[in-house]
């Protein structure tokens, strides 16, 4: 990997950094394909408390198969590899588990529920998790106070929620849409998977304030993204670039300007000179 | 993925399987004049219902079944059929005195008689098999004149209603199965608004077979005189049995002058099993007629059971400015096959009718709606608007559509929309990363598709179809 930067560059699995905090999510030397074809190649990744990840990518690297493979979407296949999540292995949980566990994936293509409206969606969601949790069905009482104190956060419109799950959203209603969700779930790890993609400016900040507003000691997020632009408000600890399946540069926030300005085509030229 | 799902729908068991050990009086299998007259002895007829009877008997044995419909039927043998069975126990006339067994099985199923006197304000006159067990509420009603009871009773005490108008929207000779029930059915309901009166409460009756080999013939007639209303529920279960079951019912209702008439049904026979072994046969013949002039019909209906479903719906739209509506949710799974639909004849001027149709087909099982909006050429401004959806899971189900439009007036707006769709993985997954499992995930998204339908019931029969869509498609998705 680069030896010349080292003060951007890190290995993050680095026995220096594992002494730093107890991981929450630990990917180690991850393959993954779907329909026969393998999209990652080993790919390793440590995430702590507290952490915002910044993965980003040329188009195909694998940024989005990593959130699929994750949340357990069943049209990838695991082949190699281990995934440890809150010291669980995450690779034998099924998809809504993973969610209870406390995994959430903002999607980049946020699909329509028609029927179901975003209230009966939200309360059974957060009643699914209490339950995995052993917890009570959240009241009637609590859960309103709950959806009105979310939908501020994520400055959403009333009418959204009364209206079936994304069903006649805007692009940017929908990303708004499941930041509102992550927000009412509150999970210890969220994956924004090109979250930034279709918004504009206002949306954008929006959606960012949100993401910032949820940041705890206790909670990270991975956020996919092709594009610096989003990382101008949501600022992450770490930025790593995913090129052909795997992690191949690390760094902090700086490596996602160089990357803005001088393009993917020399990480490229650094992997495929690489011994 | 739509292969596990397909697979754990196939494992779903109906869960109202179960039979209760009651003693019943049955009379031998076969059919024929004697039998018939046996039938109407039993209940001490009068001549004139006999006689109709065996008019009925002697046209059915010129008939054939059906074969149009998109069913594949067993061949069945109408002679080794037991066309009578009664609980043998005389009617009780409170609660202590019915049979501890069968308080006990309307529990299983959810039906607690006490609490639901006690609580929903519903009357419920609950048929075991063939004879009312229970009739409640008779006192609140009689006190408005309207007459809620068996059919048998009707026949007993207003024998003149009821022979003005059994048969006059069904007649013995309209079909088949119609035919049959008029000359052999052995109970059912009975329900008469007087003129003016708003009926203060859900009618409501829940069927129940429960005799082996018993085929069920239940009529019902209901008469909603000028300026009432009335709002009636029916719903059953059926517990699990190998036989097959011949369930072939007539309902028939008259909406006279400025009157309305709502009928819901949320109907859960046994659908057979996994292999498409046993199961009910459910030929129902149910019509209504807006007679008079401003009257309105409106039939909902939540179809998970049977193994086989033949049921038209339909209304005659007689009087001016009379309107009908049919809501209809169809749910297929296992080797289960639906045909239904609506017939919708409009005769008077500015009529309208509305057709609802959502249809969802799971497993091997094969989903039709058929339907037909006839306009007759005096039917000035007729108007018709008619939607029919189907809603695939998995890819070894079938949905048909069988829309006829016969308009012979050049005024009438007919119109028809028809979508499919398949469960989007994609639907499923998002629900999944929301914790929610596959099954679950299932209920909400077919709930929602049928949100519509479902918001057509009253309310408590509403909250039992969701739960009973959920349960028939369990593990659909996976």
């Amino acid at each position: 990997m680069n030896t010349t930067n080292n003060n951007q560059s890190q290995t993050l699995t680095s026995p220096l950094l594992e002494r730093l905090g107890e991981a929450l999510l630990t990917i180690k030397n991850l393959h993954a394909n779907i329909n026969g074809k393998e999209i990652l190649k080993g790919l390793d990744l440590t995430v702590r408390p507290g952490e915002i990840h910044a993965i980003m990518g040329p188009n195909g690297a694998g940024k989005s198969t990593l959130a699929s493979v994750l949340t357990g979407n069943p049209a990838f296949e695991v082949t190699h590899g281990s995934v440890t999540f809150q010291g669980k292995d995450l690779l034998e949980l099924a998809p809504e588990q993973r969610a209870n566990e406390g995994i959430f994936l903002s999607f980049q293509y946020p699909v329509e529920i028609p029927g179901v409206s975003m209230v009966n969606f939200m309360r059974t969601a957060i009643n699914e998790q209490r339950k995995y949790r052993g917890l009570d069905q959240i009241s009637a009482t609590d859960f309103l106070r709950l959806m009105r104190e979310k939908k501020e956060l994520v400055e959403m419109d009333n009418k959204l929620a009364n209206r079936s799950v994304n069903e006649g959203f805007s692009g940017g209603e929908k990303k708004r849409n499941e930041i509102f969700q992550m927000a009412m779930l509150d999970p210890s790890l969220s994956i924004l998977d090109e979250t930034d993609s279709g918004l504009d400016i206002d949306a954008l900040r929006i959606v960012a304030n949100g993401v910032n507003k949820l940041k705890r000691p206790n909670n990270a997020s991975i956020v996919i993204t092709h594009y610096q632009r989003l990382l101008d408000y949501i600022i992450p600890d770490f930025v790593h670039v995913l090129y052909d399946g795997k992690i191949v540069k690390s760094g902090t926030k700086d490596l996602a300007f160089e990357l803005e300005e001088r393009g993917y085509d020399w990480i490229k030229q650094e992997v495929e000179e690489a011994p | 993925m739509a292969e596990d799902i397909l697979h754990e729908v196939t494992q779903a068991d109906y869960k109202y399987g179960f039979t209760t050990d009651i003693e019943t009086d049955i009379i031998p299998i076969g059919l024929n004049e004697d039998v018939v007259r046996l039938i109407s002895a039993k209940k001490n007829e009068p001549d004139w219902l006999l006689e109709y009877r065996l008019k009925a008997y002697r046209h059915w044995t010129t008939m054939k079944m059906p074969e149009w419909a998109q069913l594949k039927i067993p061949e069945i043998d109408y002679q080794s059929i037991s066309y009578y069975a009664a609980p043998r126990k005389n009617a009780p006339k409170n609660l202590d005195e019915v049979d501890p067994e069968l308080l006990n099985t309307f529990n299983k199923l959810g039906i607690p008689l006490e609490e639901q006197m006690a609580l929903s304000g519903i009357a419920v006159d609950a048929v075991m098999d063939s004879v009312s067990v229970k009739t409640t509420f008779k006192e609140t009603l009689a006190e408005k004149g309207i007459i809620f009871c068996s059919f048998s009773e009707a026949v007993e005490h207003h024998p003149d209603l009821v022979r003005k108008y059994m048969g006059s929207v069904v007649p013995h000779t309209d079909n088949f199965y119609a035919a049959l029930n008029t000359a052999v059915f052995s109970d059912g309901s009975f329900v008469y608004i007087p003129k003016g009166v708003r009926c203060p409460m859900e009618l409501s009756t829940y069927f129940r077979i429960n005799a082996m080999n018993t085929g069920q013939f239940e009529r019902t007639l209901i008469v909603a005189d000028e300026d009432s209303y009335v709002s009636y529920l029916e719903g059953c279960t059926a517990p699990m049995r190998d036989e097959n079951q011949l369930h072939a019912a007539i309902v028939e209702i008259v909406v006279q002058k400025n009157a309305e008439v709502k009928y819901s049904t949320v109907q859960n026979w046994y659908p057979g099993d996994k292999e498409g072994k046993g199961g009910v046969y459910n030929f129902v013949t149910k019509r209504g007629i807006c007679k008079g002039d401003n009257s309105k019909l409106s039939w909902t209906q939540v179809e998970t059971g049977s193994a086989i479903t033949w049921k038209y719906p339909s209304c005659i739209l007689q009087g001016d400015n009379s309107s009908a509506e049919f809501y209809s949710v169809a749910v297929t799974n296992h080797h289960q096959q639906a045909d239904t639909g609506t017939k919708m004849i409009h005769l008077g001027k500015n009529t309208s009718s509305h057709i609802l149709s959502k249809g969802i087909s799971a497993g091997v099982s094969n989903n039709s709606y058929r339907g037909l909006v006839r306009v007759a050429a005096n039917a000035e401004n007729a108007r018709n608007f008619s939607q029919c959806d189907s809603l695939l899971l998995g890819d070894k189900c079938g949905a048909h559509t069988f829309p006829y439009m016969e308009v012979n007036n050049d005024s009438a707006v007919v119109e028809h929309e028809a979508t499919t769709s398949k469960i989007n993985e994609d639907q499923i997954f998002y629900c999944n990363q929301r914790g929610i499992s596959t099954e679950d995930a299932v209920g909400l998204i077919v709930n929602g598709y049928a949100k519509e339908v479902i918001n057509k019931l009253p309310m408590e029969f509403a909250v039992e179809a969701q739960k009973l869509l959920q349960i028939t498609l369990e593990g659909s998705v996976g």
